[in-house]
């Protein structure tokens, strides 16, 4: 698992959970013993950014990248220069969790030239309870779409189809089903279908792409 | 419809499309700017309108010119964006217009932060703008609440002629959770014959006003608005309570606040203490007959708020003081954990369970 390339990009519809999937990968990166940065690129939300997460994430000694200005809860569009240092750099793992829609990929145009085909990865985050990403159409419209503005091509899908705390099998299977769909469309492989631990453990195990157990850790525990 | 996963601000404008609200005036603001991005994308694919105002002031007038021609309009802002509505708000509350008036609420006060609060009560409750008029005011406490809260919420409205305002902190807006679009329960609603749809040569013109400038007149207009509160407050309380009959404390709480206390409770039972919950959904009219169901031994009352302490004045008038009234609340975009109330309602046990 994780054997991808040095630098990750993660896309997707706005709320697909992007940032939850980052946070779990840097993490279980971390735990191979990887030198990890997590970038967080986010400028299209507001709330349940990963740079919430940073003193989780430098306890585990990732290094974490979000804006300029200090502080989580900052209404305003700027990124740290730092970001240039993983993508540079080429001891990093990096993972680039980039915002929801086109509009939160415009940012990743000012870093085209770190763009080198076959060195970096691009994973689409597909959810197909999110009502705007139910159908194959609208998910190759909003994977096309991010890819334009992005000025990079995805190079894996990520199933992470879930209805949160209560996801089930079914939830998941009915993502891979759309994720398939979507996959044999474009010839972009499932890389990774994502599902919070007791729903992976449940999963078949002949699905195409590879089983990636979830900790939620953007939930607080009042939350469903 | 099978269950969606939706943000509460998405939800909100896809609630009230379903409600049958083509109409939407706004101005954006954080944390609740996904709302207006959502209408301007989805209403003129049903034949709708959009509108981004070039103020909240212009917005809220808008929504008052709509409401008067009789159609089902909506606007939503943030804690000072609908500071700025409340002269509008006013207007429209002596006109007596119906319309939904969002505010997902901020850290205050003035600009404050954009992360989530409960510091608007006292301004959705009381007035911010002047007279003695009334809003029902609605605090849903989850996204499927909210979408619920919505449509019922155009029903309200037209029911009394009355602005009905959601009153949401950022967590709501920003959350995003399961919902289903369920079909509302059907009230009988008056025919809009009071608005201003043209006369057709065939009827004396409707206007649309809030000057009474005779003094008689005027009085009897605040007359029939107090009879219409009064009808509101004997017909829409809503309330939801958990084991209040049993409790030696009783946590007040409304919103997300509420969701809080409730993963508190659940926690101190495993503890061995007995705690309650009432949770208003209507903060006008204020559910306060409910307090007279508490436990008569029960120790104290601890109202929750992410604010410095507002509900807990309606609290206060609710348990005419048989009851100790106590208070914890975060501010300035602090939301409090489980662990913080469970503090609190230890101490007002007094370390005896």
């Amino acid at each position: 698992m994780l054997k991808d390339k040095r630098l990750r990009f993660i896309i997707g519809h706005y709320g697909s959970g992007k940032t939850e999937f980052s946070i779990n990968y840097a993490i279980k990166l971390v735990k191979q013993d990887k030198k990890v940065a997590i970038a967080d690129l986010d400028v299209v939300n507001l709330y349940f950014r990963s740079r919430e997460k940073t003193d989780l994430l430098e306890k585990l000694g990732i290094k974490v990248i979000g804006s300029s200005i200090k502080g989580a809860a900052v209404d305003i569009p700027a990124i740290s220069a730092e970001i240039l240092a993983p993508m540079q750099d080429a001891s990093y793992e990096a993972i680039i969790d980039v915002g929801g829609d086109p509009a939160g990929a415009r940012t990743l145009g000012m870093y085209n030239k770190y763009f080198v085909q076959g060195e970096y990865d691009m994973f689409f985050v597909l959810n197909a309870n999110r009502p705007e990403t139910q159908t194959v159409e609208k998910s190759i419209e909003y994977l096309r779409k991010i890819e334009d503005t992005a000025r990079a091509k995805v190079t894996g899908i990520v199933n992470n189809t879930h209805m949160l705390k209560s996801t089930t099998v079914e939830d998941v299977l009915k993502g891979q089903e759309l994720a398939e769909k979507v996959s044999r469309k474009t010839n972009i492989p499932i890389k990774y279908i994502s599902a919070i631990e007791k729903v992976a453990k449940e999963l078949p195990k002949n699905l195409k792409g590879e089983i990636f157990p979830m900790t939620l850790y953007m939930r607080e525990e009042w939350m469903v | 419809m099978a269950k969606v996963l939706m943000k509460g601000n998405e939800a909100i404008g896809a609630a009230a499309i379903k409600a049958g609200c083509k109409y939407f005036f706004g101005y954006p603001i954080t944390p609740q700017s996904e709302l207006p991005e959502y209408m301007a994308r989805e209403l003129p694919k049903i034949g709708g309108i959009f509108l981004q105002a070039e103020s909240e002031i212009a917005a809220i007038n808008m929504v008052y010119g709509a409401a008067g021609a009789g159609v089902r309009v909506m606007t939503s802002s943030s804690s000072p964006g609908i500071s700025l509505k409340q002269e509008g708000i006013s207007y429209i509350a002596g006109a007596e217009l119906p319309c939904l008036i969002v505010n997902i609420m901020r850290g205050g006060p003035g600009l404050g932060s954009i992360q989530p609060s409960q510091t608007d009560y006292f301004q959705a409750t009381r007035g911010g703008g002047n007279g003695d008029y009334r809003l029902v005011v609605l605090a849903p406490a989850n996204v499927q609440e909210l979408v619920d809260l919505i449509i019922e919420g155009f029903d309200i409205a037209d029911q009394y002629r009355n602005p009905v305002m959601i009153l949401g902190d950022g967590m709501i807006g920003q959350m995003m959770e399961p919902v289903e679009f369920k079909e509302p329960k059907q009230r009988e609603l008056p025919e809009k014959d009071w608005a201003t749809t043209g006369t057709g040569g065939n009827r004396k013109p409707n206007i649309i006003n809030s000057l009474y400038l005779a003094p008689e007149e005027l009085e009897e207009h605040n007359v029939k608005l107090q009879a219409k509160y009064k009808t509101i407050k004997e017909n829409e309380v809503k309330v939801e309570s958990y084991n209040i009959e049993d409790a030696d404390v009783v946590i007040a709480a409304y919103g997300t606040t509420s969701r809080i206390a409730r993963t508190a409770i659940s926690q101190l039972e495993k503890e061995g203490y007995k705690v309650g919950l009432i949770r208003p959904i209507t903060l006008w009219p204020y559910p306060y007959s409910e307090f007279d169901k508490i436990n008569p031994n029960c120790k104290g009352i601890l109202t929750v708020e992410m604010n410095t302490g507002q509900m807990i004045d309606d609290v206060k008038i609710a348990v005419k003081g048989k009851y100790s009234v106590y208070f914890y609340g975060r501010t300035g975009g602090m939301v409090p954990t489980p662990n913080e109330i469970i503090e609190k309602v230890k101490e007002v046990y007094g370390g005896e369970k």
